[in-house]
């Protein structure tokens, strides 16, 4: 019945057997304990089991665990590296969150799309995470996170060799 | 939500793949983008024993323009769909569908093969490629069977394709001078199947519309095409009065059902409003 899958996690091999039938936010949440990653609605509506698969931003509740064989898979947990990551910062500058259930599926559709998208307009912001759904806010405060998300990552790339983070 | 117990496959070849629905027969299931299946998985709606992962099979995601038409590999995500530079100058049509369907996430993932092959009227790929006239390759044991749209759909869920078969292709015509398309849909909100859609692609020649074709989302039992809307239209100037009454025709044809999204007057109503309005966006196109 097992059947054994090789992936990449946040940049980490992990090998593990598992039911073809498992899904891959159960084995991220269960078989890892990443329990950063979150169940929504398990109907494919709400984007909070949101992680990146090979760069891209998928819906892990809606992907099977032996399909990210040889995959290599991104969550919430390998975001910070040396300090909060841009995007994580600019949801706690701008308040990009209040029960923050949703916040992590956000961050991982965002971390994506700015990779494509590394200058967006609101518009294009709004449009990128419609398949995200907050039930708190009126995604107003998500969006300002995500620019300065974008403006802090430009920064960034232009003074490389900026590394030391500054505490407000 | 777990879904129920099943075998998993996942061959490397359109071949092998063959032999494993050979094999399994109705046990078998084709696992594309897993947008719609895995969805009724969980809620236990489908319980395949077999899965025939086709993920791994390469030579199946493409977007090429040949000299007659436009090939578009089966399991090409809605994404590069919706990001493509050739998509969204010269087939407008699908370029609208391909943005409206479901979300960026589920986007990411879902293919337009597994999108017409699932055979949901409440799909949008089914209305726009009917409005196009595609053309569909599938591969069997016995080879390639070419398979034109207005054969595909029997059904709700039901297409003319053979439990060993696969949806390897699908082809538009190229367009023709005076060539124009739209597809609208009404949504409650992102991510939702439409309250109504519709797909035209039409040809405007010295003013005159010389040829539409017309699909309809989920206001029928199967995919349909709206063909009293398009009689209604072709050998006529596109005027305000033309749009009503091919907005009626199609209004008065459908079979929609009164639910969660409407009541089945509201969506005659709509598609009646949404045909005009669709059409009127083709037209404009044509100059463009």
């Amino acid at each position: 019945m097992g059947r054994t899958v090789k992936l990449t996690v946040n940049g980490q091999e992990v090998s593990r057997e598992v039911e073809p039938r498992l899904l891959l936010v159960h084995f991220i949440r269960e078989d890892l304990n990443l329990t950063g990653t979150h169940i929504g609605c398990d109907t494919t509506s709400c984007g909070a089991c949101t992680i990146n698969m090979d760069g891209k931003a998928v819906k892990s509740c809606t992907i099977f665990a032996v399909q990210a064989d040889g995959r290599s898979i991104e969550t919430i947990e390998g975001m910070a590296q040396n300090g909060l990551h841009p995007l994580q910062e600019g949801f706690w500058e701008k308040h990009g969150l209040q029960c923050g259930y949703c916040t992590p599926g956000m961050i991982m559709c965002a971390n994506a799309f700015l990779k494509e998208n590394p200058q967006p307009t609101e518009e294009e912001i709004r449009w990128a995470i419609s398949g995200n759904l907050c039930r708190c806010t009126g995604y107003v405060k998500i969006v300002e996170a995500i620019q300065y998300a974008a403006n802090k990552i430009q920064a960034q790339a232009a003074q490389p060799s900026e590394t030391k983070e500054v505490v407000a | 939500m777990i879904p129920g117990k099943f075998e998993y496959f996942a061959p490397s070849s359109v071949k092998e793949a063959i032999g494993l629905l050979d094999r399994y027969g109705e046990d078998a299931k084709i696992l594309a983008g897993g947008q719609s299946l895995i969805p009724a998985m969980r809620f236990r709606l489908a319980q395949p024993e077999i899965l025939v992962d086709i993920n791994r099979i390469e030579g199946l995601d493409y977007i090429r323009e040949l000299d007659d038409y436009l090939a578009i590999g089966a399991m090409t995500r809605e994404a590069s769909l919706e990001k493509s530079a050739l998509i969204s100058q010269r087939y407008p049509l699908l370029a609208d569908t391909a943005k409206v369907i479901a979300d960026p996430l589920v986007r990411n993932m879902a293919t337009v093969g597994g999108n017409l092959a699932h055979a949901d009227p409440a799909n949008d790929h089914p209305a726009t490629m009917l409005a196009y006239d595609a053309t569909l390759v599938a591969e069997g044991p016995d080879g390639d069977t070419i398979i034109g749209i207005d054969d595909f759909f029997l059904g709700l869920f039901e297409t003319s394709l053979a439990k060993d078969q696969i949806l390897k292709e699908i082809r538009l015509p190229k367009p023709g001078p005076g060539s124009g398309g739209a597809y609208l849909k009404i949504e409650r909100k992102v991510g939702d199947y439409a309250v109504v859609g519709v797909a035209i692609q039409l040809t405007v020649e010295n003013g005159t519309v010389t040829a539409a074709r017309i699909g309809l989302t989920n206001v029928a039992g199967a995919p349909m095409r709206a063909k009293n809307a398009e009689a209604a239209l072709i050998g006529n100037a596109p005027t305000g009065d033309i749009l009503e009454k091919a907005g009626q025709a199609a209004a008065a044809e459908c079979e929609p059902w009164s639910d969660l999204r409407g009541s089945e007057e509201y969506k005659r109503d709509m598609v009646r409003i949404v045909t005009k309005r669709a059409i009127r966006k083709a037209v404009e196109r044509v100059g463009a």
